[in-house]
């Protein structure tokens, strides 16, 4: 299991490189910071001379060069915004991303799991029909729209929620609502399609045949088989969730690394863009691993063949 | 143990009697249907037979004729397309038929175990073997994990499966075809049930893995006693393992009677046509035997009998009228040969069907069985 987790992460760092350079490039075609940092009647000298002191008059190789030194020495560049230093920022508002995240991705899992098996019971039936236009309308609303209006009916309209901010329970209520709709909706159709497939195989007429009730033949047989598609898509969703969530987060003020990279964008702060990217997607890189390891807990047949002495 | 081959016909009579308190299984007029987008098919009519206790009864028949279809709906196990459209399914006195599908899962495994062909399919791939060999105990006898992994591996150790104690934690694909056909077997017998349904346990195996798996279940067979049937198109098995034989073609029982019977004396066209398509006596070069044509459509069952297409005797009366199951001496007797004065020679071997005795259990579905000779 180490050698493999090793392979893993060795085989991982290419494209996080790959990442680096990429957004590193794209941040530079938006502009001199200069002219958001220095006051509108700036002389030319002090824009040359901020521009020098934070190394942004070297060529793009060169200052590619420098971040690259910087990363290996665990320097990842100062706030041009804040002054602070950039991996702080990105480590503190990436805990309120990951809770946003993590805490919508189980609902979602749970509610699907549920609906989905539900629909599966009886393919074309009542139920199945019923989930299969709720999972439908769910997974085709746009999140930001569902955000605004969400803000409009029960923050605004109704007073029983906040608009934006942390404080409270009823802060998570419309962000998590937002974040679920669509990895709900999209999990259903996923689960049912598994499970009515997994419910039609002849291990389950098998189990049936010992005697295996229905909610044994569900939970127990189907189950652990219609799992793998699910989580799948639940990984790739979830890394949709991460990202995603700089529209929800922008919407509703959540201070996580969503927010920080818009900010950053908008301001111009390269040292903290390119944190919160390169830690974005670490913590996607260590979703897969997550979810290949979970593939193997699941089904013998994808374990990585341990040699027996 | 006693083959059909050796049972003579004058200890019949005793032997039939005594037969009878053993009969495990009766079906009567099974029907089932299934709902297709062309509609309603029948692909099972008014099937009926009977499997005694520590003996095989061979339900044998080309694909697509209802054979395992009969097979899913005696275990309670048919595809949600199916419906049960009638009959009984009598196993012990109990009319397995009238019960709700939750009623029936007290039947699945201590009264009735059913052996798949395809053992891989059958077995679920994400838990080891143990686990799965171990639910039975654990849904109809309540036993800990631990006690039923015990009982697990006493049950692979019965079915021949070698070092049991570490194989128990292994996976399905981890085995050879024979062996996950051993542990399907292992699975259907553990609760030693009455019945076992075997539905082509051999066909997906090669020759020699076949010989050791129906070895293996005469052998369970006759230390639990239990009723086999065997759902087979291979004629070999049938003549080899079974006592007797109902022959089945497009959803109905056309021809059934102790094999030794129904194989030296085919009554019906389309089981003569089955034997006569055996190489046997062919020589190389020779060409092989073959029924011409196709089962019908179930979607366009002809009125009149079934096999009327194909059939090499067919008349008007075969398209107009659907030949009833009869026992086959009362062809003989429309014929106007008094069974009682041939009743003396019927042991001589004469292959005129229209001298033998009544011929218990022996029935086939034709207008001109007692023909079937002169063609």
């Amino acid at each position: 299991m180490l050698i493999y987790l090793r392979k893993r992460i060795i085989s991982s760092a290419l494209p996080l490189v790959v990442v680096i350079v990429g957004v590193f490039a794209l941040a530079r075609m938006t502009g001199n910071p200069a002219s958001l940092y220095l006051p509108l009647n700036a002389t030319q000298q002090m824009r040359d001379d901020f521009t020098a002191r934070n190394g942004l008059d070297k060529p793009l190789l060169v200052q590619m060069a420098d971040y690259f030194g910087g990363v290996l020495r665990l320097d990842f560049g100062q706030s041009l915004r804040t002054g602070q230093d950039a991996a702080d920022m990105a480590l503190r508002a990436f805990p309120a991303t990951l809770q946003l995240a993590a805490t919508t991705m189980v609902l979602a899992v749970l509610l699907a799991l549920m609906v989905g098996c539900w629909a599966a019971l009886k393919p074309n039936g009542v139920a199945d029909r019923i989930s299969s236009f709720v999972s439908m309308a769910a997974a085709s609303i746009p999140d930001f729209w569902l955000a605004i209006v969400g803000i409009w009916v029960f923050a605004i309209t109704l007073g029983w929620l906040p608009t934006s901010g942390v404080s409270g329970a009823g802060a998570w209520v419309l962000p998590i609502a937002t974040l679920l709709l669509r990895p709900f909706g999209v999990l259903v159709q996923i689960v049912r399609g598994s499970m009515v497939s997994a419910l039609s195989e002849p291990y389950i007429k098998l189990a049936r045949s010992r005697g295996a009730g229905e909610l044994r033949v569900v939970t127990h047989h189907a189950l652990r088989n219609a799992a793998a598609p699910a989580l799948t898509v639940a990984g790739d969703l979830t890394v949709g969730l991460v990202n995603g969530a700089v529209v929800v987060e922008t919407i509703f003020g959540w201070p996580g690394i969503g927010k920080l990279m818009i900010d950053s964008i908008l301001q111009r702060d390269f040292a903290v863009l390119h944190s919160a990217v390169l830690l974005t997607a670490v913590a996607i890189f260590a979703l897969n691993i997550l979810i290949d390891m979970g593939y193997a807990l699941l089904d013998a047949r994808v374990r990585p063949v341990t040699v027996k002495a | 143990m006693k083959t059909a081959a050796q049972t003579v016909l004058p200890e019949k009579s005793r032997v039939e009697k005594s037969r009878v308190q053993d009969v495990v299984l009766s079906v009567r007029d099974l029907a089932v249907d299934i709902r297709t987008y062309r509609g309603t098919v029948r692909a099972v009519n008014g099937v009926g037979f009977e499997a005694r206790a520590g003996e095989t009864l061979a339900l044998l028949g080309e694909s697509g004729c209802g054979k395992s279809m009969t097979a899913k709906a005696l275990a309670g196990i048919m595809d949600p397309v199916c419906d049960l459209a009638g009959g009984e399914i009598i196993l012990n006195g109990t009319d397995l038929a009238a019960l709700t599908p939750k009623e029936r899962l007290k039947f699945a495994g201590p009264e009735l175990g059913i052996v798949f062909q395809d053992a891989l399919a059958a077995l679920n791939p994400v838990y080891t073997v143990g686990t799965q060999l171990a639910e039975a105990f654990r849904i109809h006898e309540g036993l800990s994990a631990k006690d039923a992994k015990m009982q697990a591996i006493d049950l692979m150790k019965r079915v021949g499966i070698p070092e049991p104690e570490s194989r128990v934690n292994s996976y399905p694909h981890q085995f050879s075809g024979g062996m996950r056909q051993r542990i399907l077997i292992a699975m259907a017998v553990a609760l030693n049930p009455r019945l076992l349904i075997a539905d082509e346990p051999t066909t997906a195996l090669d020759v020699t893995v076949q010989a050791q798996i129906m070895q293996l279940l005469r052998k369970l067979r006759e230390e639990g006693q239990m009723a086999v049937v065997l759902i087979t198109h291979d004629l070999a098995v049938v003549a080899e393992e079974a006592d007797s034989v109902a022959v089945m073609y497009a959803g109905n029982v056309v021809e059934s009677g102790p094999v030794s019977q129904v194989f030296s004396d085919p009554r019906h066209p389309y089981t003569k046509g089955l034997l006569e398509s055996v190489p046997v006596h062919l020589e190389r070069g020779a060409h092989l035997k073959s029924i011409a044509g196709s089962p019908p459509d179930l979607h366009d069952i002809p009125t009149g009998c079934v096999y009327q297409s194909r059939c090499p005797l067919v008349q008007e009366i075969c398209r107009a009228e659907r030949p009833r199951l009869l026992p086959v001496n009362e062809h003989a007797a429309d014929a106007r040969t008094s069974v009682d004065d041939d009743a003396g020679s019927a042991l001589s071997a004469n292959n005129d069907s229209d001298a033998r005795p009544p011929l218990p259990g022996r029935v086939a579905a034709c207008h001109f069985s007692k023909e079937l000779n002169n063609v």
